[in-house]
């Protein structure tokens, strides 16, 4: 068989038929589901008489609504308690198991399938949230899809799909210190811009990946919607398996050894053929914020806003800034250390290591939100609460929080944040909320400054 | 849910030459919580839509009665961010059957085609003729032909093709959907995942 790509051995694994020459039938291996795009598809299986097909490669929580505090008790939002609760009747009725509110599994879709290793190198893993890219860094074709496809998953588990178009993005050199894996996709989103990557499948390979743990490629995979792309993966490598081997839902013994013989065969072959390729130095990056209302509008810390077309201006109007200044420096209200991007152990460990044995800035509310119930726990476990609470910062439950404001947890009009999440569209983080995109060391700083300061100042 | 069947559209359009408007614009994420696929028309472009004292905004161009149609004509990369196929719902909700842009976010085109709206990608310099028409009066209408995959400015402007996947065009055409077409095909998923057990 002639030289494949990663990308092409995980969909040639899949099709179970063709259509027409360009769509096929995809299997899908595992189905992640939340609260908010399931019920409609849930009420489409059931107007069709349908069970779901296949519920054991059924996932549920729930994230997106709910409440960042007093977790045990009643949801107050009515509208978002009612979601919550029809997702439960949803999954009792058709066998699906549920890590709900409260659950020990419980915590942000993107963050609990790697962790608890239901996310492995091979699949085929869709969820109908656009950021399930970041279960690619474990070298699975990943992507996102609506609430029909929702349907069509739990009803047939499989999908009507074209053969993607293949990328790969090579980062070359080393990361500076106190510039991270956030710093480093925003960067590259930054040259590749928002629509750059529109219809691809992209491999991101080369030392600079290599070198990344598995947290920190979930972090660069988790943006790869962020240029348009339909996915983003990494092959998976001795990383990937130490980071996999003795985790709830990995493969053990016999199982495991047949998996990792498997796992072995699929990253891209020497010779393979991309559709297009891209290769950046990374070596001079520096710590990144975002200026504008998509994450393509990003500048170094030290960098001023780029002079912009006319149709730019009104994002610039928007976030109240100015071409040609500096954002070095400028006052900040929110601090916001969570979500699939950043809301993992390592990211608060790094957080945490900035802050620790300071105060926060006066004036600044700052939300520390674990990815999951294990990552709080886990952060508890090695005493950051404490940090946070010395530091006078809020360390709250799991779930998406600020990042899309569905829930409280909203930054009021006009207000500007920091915040460690993926988008930085207009009223993303609440109607009128202002978002500086960041990593965690980033929004560290922050913190402590109560202004966009460059963290390498201060560690 | 079946879609609605799609042959030919001649309509008015709206224009919103905007380019990147994302998801979070089309439907704001507060928005998102009921558990139906009905309604969300009235809280498309909310927040553009709507002053903060929840009257109409007379700026934007759903406000402005000089405006009417089934079709949407807007910038490139329409529809970015979000998965959620609200914004495809809510689109179709208002009113509008066909978005014609300068480029679709995948997960978008894939929404809107299974929800029986039509993504119809053209060139800029189609975009600029037809906001420049909109000067005229009466103002022009647009034809749009899924059968010939062709859109014309009427009565006598330009026109331009457009690309559609074969298998999603039959489905709109005939009004099919994804999951009848995989449920008629389960014997063979069933068949396929005995000989590829994981
Ligand atoms: S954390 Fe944000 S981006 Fe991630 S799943 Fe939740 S809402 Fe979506």
């Amino acid at each position: 068989m002639s030289a494949r790509t990663i990308i092409d051995k995980l969909w040639d694994a899949h099709v179970v038929g063709d259509i027409d020459g360009v769509s096929g039938i995809l299997y899908i291996d595992r189905h992640f589901v939340h609260e908010v795009t399931s019920p409609q598809a849930f009420e489409g299986l059931k107007k069709r008489n349908r069970k779901v097909l296949r519920p054991e490669k059924t996932i549920a929580t729930a994230d997106h609504n709910v409440p960042t505090m007093n977790q045990d008790q009643k949801v107050r939002d009515s509208l978002s308690r009612l979601q919550l609760d029809t997702l439960g009747v949803n999954c009792r009725e058709h066998g699906v198991s549920l890590f709900g509110l409260g659950h020990e599994n419980n915590g942000i879709v993107h963050v609990i399938g790697p962790e608890l290793g239901i996310t492995q190198p091979g699949m085929t893993i869709v969820c109908g949230d656009s950021h399930t890219a970041t279960h690619g860094a474990f070298g699975a074709l990943a992507f996102g899809i609506g609430t029909s496809q929702v349907e069509m998953v739990l009803a047939s588990q499989c999908l009507v799909q074209s053969r993607p178009k293949r990328m790969r993005i090579r980062l070359e050199g080393k990361l500076q210190k106190g510039v991270g894996a956030k710093d480093l996709i925003l960067y590259v989103i930054s040259r590749m811009s928002t629509s750059g990557a529109t219809g691809y499948f992209i491999e991101y390979d080369g030392p600079a990946i290599r070198r990344l743990t598995m947290e920190e490629r979930m972090t660069v995979c988790n943006m790869s919607i962020e240029m348009g792309a339909r996915g983003g993966l990494v092959a998976p490598d001795q990383t990937t398996f130490d980071y996999l081997e003795g985790r709830s839902f990995s493969p053990k013994g016999k199982e495991w050894d047949q998996a990792l013989e498997y796992w072995k065969t699929l990253p891209s072959d020497r010779d393979a053929v991309f559709d297009r390729e891209e290769v950046f130095d990374i070596s001079d990056v520096e710590p990144m914020v975002t200026f504008g209302t998509n994450p393509g509008m990003a500048i170094g810390i030290n960098g001023s806003i780029p002079p912009l077309r006319p149709s730019f201006m009104k994002s610039l109007d928007y976030m109240g800034f100015s071409p040609g200044e500096q954002l070095l420096g400028r006052d900040i209200d929110y601090v916001f250390l969570g979500s699939c991007t950043n809301g993992r152990i390592e990211d608060l460990r790094q957080f945490a290591l900035l802050v620790a044995g300071k105060r926060k800035a006066d004036g600044v509310t700052v939300w520390i939100v674990p990815g999951s119930k294990q990552v709080e726990k886990q952060a508890v476990n090695e005493g950051l609460d404490r940090i946070f609470a010395q530091a006078g910062m809020e360390f709250r439950q799991p779930g998406c929080s600020a990042c899309l404001a569905m829930n409280d947890d909203k930054i009021p009009p006009g207000r500007y944040a920091v915040s460690t999440s993926n988008r930085n569209f207009e009223g993303r983080q609440g109607p009128g909320s202002r978002t500086i995109l960041a990593g965690p060391l980033t929004a560290a700083a922050a913190a402590i400054t109560g202004k966009i300061s460059d963290p390498r100042d201060f560690i | 849910m079946p879609v609605e069947r799609f042959n030919t559209l001649v309509s008015g359009y709206v224009p919103l030459p905007v380019d990147n408007i994302d998801t979070d614009q089309i439907i704001p994420a507060r928005f998102l919580k009921e558990t139906s696929r009905e309604g969300f028309g009235k809280k498309l472009f909310y927040d553009w839509r709507y002053l903060g004292n929840g009257d109409p905004n007379p700026d934007f161009v759903l406000n402005d009665p000089g405006f009417s149609g089934k079709i949407l004509v807007t910038g490139k990369n329409f529809g970015s961010g979000s998965s959620r196929e609200h914004a495809a719902w809510a689109i179709y909700d208002y009113g509008f059957r066909v978005v014609v842009a300068g480029s679709f976010a995948d997960i978008f085109r894939g929404n809107a085609l299974n929800t029986g709206l039509l993504p119809v990608e053209v060139g800029s310099a189609f975009i600029d003729t037809m906001m420049k028409a909109l000067e005229l009066s009466p103002a022009p209408r647009l034809k749009v032909d899924l059968e010939n995959q062709r859109i014309k400015l009427m009565p006598d402007g330009i026109s331009e093709g457009f690309e559609i996947d074969a298998y999603k065009k039959n489905c709109l055409l005939m009004g099919y959907d994804d999951i009848d077409y995989l449920l008629s095909r389960q014997k063979e998923i069933e068949k396929w995942e005995k000989t590829n057990k994981r």
